[in-house]
Parts: C-alpha cells; structure tokens; sequence
C-alpha cells in the first residue's frame, strides 16, 4: 500500500485502520521522488520535512481516536502556481524565485491538506501557465513517464507526469485553455476542469482571470472525486467562485448512469483529430451507446476569441516586469506577452461579446444531452524540443503547439466541466476522450466517467518505467 | 481592423505601441512579437467579422 500504484482512497483506507503509517506512506513516496524524479523531471521543490511533519500529525491523530480526513495520509503535489506557505511562488519563473515566501497556502491546497492528504512538493509547468507542453526554458521540460523523449503536456505537465509516474497519487492543476487535460490527455490520468467558479483560485498565480479554472488529477475516477470533493465550494478570498453549495460527487460515483442522455460533438471537434484520437472516441461513444451527433455552431472563432482574451489578459497581469525585466522571462512566453500587451482594448471586447454570444448558443446545444464527448487532444504527445511548426487551423494561421489545445479551448471558454478520461490500449501512447457537461453537473461525468472504468474502457495504470 | 494589417504597418505599430507602453523590443526579439501580434490580429479579424447583435453584452466571464 505503499507502492506506486497505490490509489488515494485505498492509502487513506489503510492509513485510517491503522494498518499503515501516515508516516511510512509519505516516506516512501518521497523516496519514489528521489528515485525517479530525475528522469521525469516533475517537481521544483519537494516539502519531505512538512510533509513528514503533516504525517505524524495524522499518526497522532488517530492514536487519538479523531478522524483526519477522507483523504488521510494520501500524497499530493500541487502546479507551481499554488501558493505552497514557506515556498515562493514559481509559477514556472525564474522573477518568481526573487518572490518571498507564500504566507500561506492557496485555499484549494489548504483545502485536500484539511481532508488529511499530504502535501509533499510543487510541480514543474509552463512559464506563467502560457503552453501546452511543459518545456520550461528555467528549469527544464517534464518528461511524459510513458515515452521519456515525449512532452507530457502543459501547463500543469508536471502534474501529468507525477500521477502517471506514480510518483503521487493526486495532484492539483489549473486549466485556462486546456491545461488540467492536455496534460492528462497526454500522460493517460484523469484530470478535472470544474465549472468556472466552482472551485476557488484564492492563492494561485493567476493567468487569464476570466478563464482560469483549478482542478485535480488522480488515476482513478473515485480519487479524482474525493480531491473534487475536498476542494470544492465557495470561498470569499475569490470574487469569481461561486456561491452555491457543493456538490459532492463521491457519494453518487456508482449510480447507473443509463438514464444520462449522451452526445458526440461533431464538426469542429471531429474535423481536426488524427485516426487514433478518433478511434478512441468511437469507442467512449459505443459504451456509452452514443450515436447522436451534435454541433455547436462557430466554434474556430470562439476559439480566436480565447486566444485574444488570454493574450491581453495574461499580459496584462505580467507587464511590469515586461517593462523592468523582460529579459528574464522564458524566451517563448515573453514575447507572446510581450504581443499581448499590445492588443486593441476594442478586440478584447469584441472577443468578450463574442463569448456571450457563443456561450447562449452553447446553452442551446446543452438542452440536447446531458453528457457530451470530444477527443481532449488531436493526436497523442508530440517529441520534446520539436520545431515551431505553423498550422492552418479554421483559417487562422496558429503555431502548431497552440493546436493541442484546439478541443479543449472552447470549453473551457465558456465555463463547462469536463473529465479528460483516459482511454484504455488507445495505441503506443496515451489519449484522452472529454466528457462534457452542463454548467453545475460534474457528479453527472463522474458517474459516466466510473462506468467507463468499471467497464474497462478507461484505465489509468502507472505508466512503466522506460528501459 | 477589417483585415490583418500588412507586415510594415504592423511592425511600426509594434514599436511605436511598445514605446508608448514603456517596453523595450530587443532587436533580437522583435520579429517574433510582431509575429505573434499578427496571429492575435488575424484571429480578432475573424472574430469581428462576424455579425454580432446589437445589445450589449457585459464583458466578464460566462
């Protein structure tokens, strides 16, 4: 139970009986990290002297006879971008190392710590959240644990590749565009992009405000809904989480969901996809017994519109040190921001009309189904350190490394949630297959999501060390 | 902006938009912001030229 396939749930369920330290369970994890880490290349900092500490108080606790947590003496990692109390926040920058310390942690860290998992580092990413790939010019590309010369996906890449690796069985990401399931996608684990505003960004270094979304990773549906579950509900630290009551997801896991009606979105979200990433769909959409077609309209420029709302936005937040420190930015984010922040105020309003627009025409399609798949990705994950390659995507001329992100960016542009779920023998490498929901409804693709694993068409197993 | 603007016209709004914004373009960088500024520009390009409704719509997330 203290291996690398352990799962979350089954570590707290031994950790709880008391049949296993909190102590020897974090132990352990931090020697895989010391053993494999230098080949994957996941974590900026490792917490093993909190860590320890946060185990012996839940040891302590359950000598005491007090429950700490469902989640208890279960390992995590958390993106760089979480504040991490006592750590800078790197969010994948070497001006962030010049930072002082975090104060304290970001809620949704502080949130899975209180439920009794145990927080043992930081996670490698994309500089400021900005790429799809994890290849971070400061401190190095994460590498995908199922083929070590592959990207394992960004920004949260260093999330990915964790749980993939068995390095830890949980880890916290966040997702403007794509980036809890790109990553997921690529390194074959489940990842969560919640509905916007259900889970707070209180204590994360933001990246596009109005798109960014915080969410976990596991390699089970069960773990994945126990981090949700630990994190999930308002916040007053966050303006932008909403205030509704959670929705815990855990509990209806196992309720049949034949009576969801299921979809396939069609169009654009069959039109860019290679063999293998459709093939994989195909056969999401036959358990599921999905024959329905349906399409959202304009969806390439709803795409366009996220890519001008991102630029400015996240250029915005970064342009005082693009004024004083430019130079040490990662080359490759730099001089997109550096682009950014020269939009016109009256493209980024247009792109946010736009999304209004588009977001009442989602909501019409909504009323069709209750579930809705898509490839996550393209194709499985490219080579590190690929050329940058231009595409054609809808017209728009786009850098070819932009287009993983080309299924997941107009979701999360209009707030959905959605699983990235890995599906099983999908070819020599990894590939996820979305599964979209209405607004609020994340225990509806959980309770997909688990019949998909039951059957046997989603697995997430740690991926083999290459020889 | 009806279109995406041509290679020198955009180049001289990046510098001069730059200066104005206080950031300095090192020559060796220059060609890839303008580069990118493009690909932003022609994506706005498509967005505008679709016919939105008149109402207003307030910015902000969905």
């Amino acid at each position: 139970m203290t291996g690398p396939a352990a799962d979350a749930l089954a570590i707290a369920a031994v950790v709880r009986a008391r049949r296993v330290s909190a102590r020897e369970v974090t132990a352990a994890a931090l020697a895989r990290i010391r053993a494999r880490d230098g080949a994957l290349n996941c974590f900026t900092a490792v917490t093993a002297e909190t860590a320890l500490a946060d185990a012996e108080r839940i040891d302590q606790a359950l000598a005491a006879g007090r429950d700490p947590g469902p989640l208890a003496g279960a390992p995590f990692g958390v993106k760089n971008l979480f504040d991490v109390a006592g750590l800078p926040t790197l969010a994948g920058s070497k001006i962030g190392r010049d930072r002082p310390p975090a104060a304290r942690d970001a809620t949704a860290v502080a949130r899975l710590r209180a439920a009794g998992a145990v927080l043992v580092g930081a996670l490698n990413m994309d500089e400021y959240a900005s790429g799809f790939t994890t290849e971070n010019t400061h401190y190095g590309p994460t590498r995908n644990p199922h083929d070590r010369g592959r990207v394992a996906g960004g920004s949260s890449g260093g999330s990915g590749a964790a749980v993939a690796g068995g390095l830890v069985p949980l880890a916290l990401g966040s997702d403007t565009n794509g980036s809890i399931r790109v990553p997921a996608a690529f390194c074959g684990v489940l990842g969560l992009k919640p509905s916007f505003g259900r889970v707070s960004r209180a204590g994360i270094a933001l990246f596009a405000p109005s798109l960014d979304h915080v969410g976990p990773l596991a390699r089970t549906v069960a773990d994945l809904a126990a981090a949700f579950d630990a994190i999930q509900g308002p916040d007053p630290a966050d303006p932008a989480a909403a205030d509704r009551p959670p929705t815990p997801c855990g509990p209806t896991l196992d309720q049949d969901p034949g009576g969801l009606r299921v979809a396939v979105l069609g169009g654009h979200f069959e039109r860019h996809a290679c063999a293998e990433a459709l093939a994989a769909l195909e056969r999401v959409a036959k358990a599921l017994e999905a024959s329905r077609r349906v399409e959202v309209p304009e969806v390439a420029r709803a795409r366009a519109a996220a890519t001008i709302i991102t630029a400015s936005e996240g250029s915005a937040l970064h342009l005082a040190d693009l004024r004083t420190r430019a130079a040490d930015f990662d080359p490759m984010v730099r001089d997109r921001f550096l682009a950014g922040a020269l939009v016109p105020a009256s493209a980024y309003l247009r792109a946010q009309r736009f999304r209004a627009w588009f977001r009442a025409r989602v909501d019409e399609v909504l009323g069709e189904a209750d579930v809705f798949l898509a490839p996550t990705t393209p194709g499985p994950a490219p080579p590190i350190g690929g050329p940058a390659t231009m595409v054609v995507v809808d017209g728009v001329e786009v850098l070819a490394r932009s287009h993983l992100g080309v299924f997941t960016q107009p979701l999360s542009f209009v707030g959905l949630p959605v699983i990235s779920v890995p599906v099983a023998d999908a070819g020599p490498l990894p590939l996820g297959v979305q599964l979209i929901g209405r607004p609020w409804r994340e225990a509806d693709l959980f309770r997909v999501a688990r019949r998909l694993e039951v059957e046997g068409v989603v697995a997430a197993p740690v991926a083999r060390p290459a020889p | 902006m009806s279109d995406t603007p041509d290679r020198e016209a955009l180049a001289a709004y990046v510098d001069q938009a730059a200066a104005l914004q206080g950031l300095t373009l090192d020559p060796a960088w220059r060609p890839a912001v303008i580069a990118h500024l493009g690909r932003i520009l022609g994506a706005a390009a498509l967005v505008e030229q679709f016919p939105l409704p008149e109402e207003p719509a307030p910015p902000g997330p969905p």
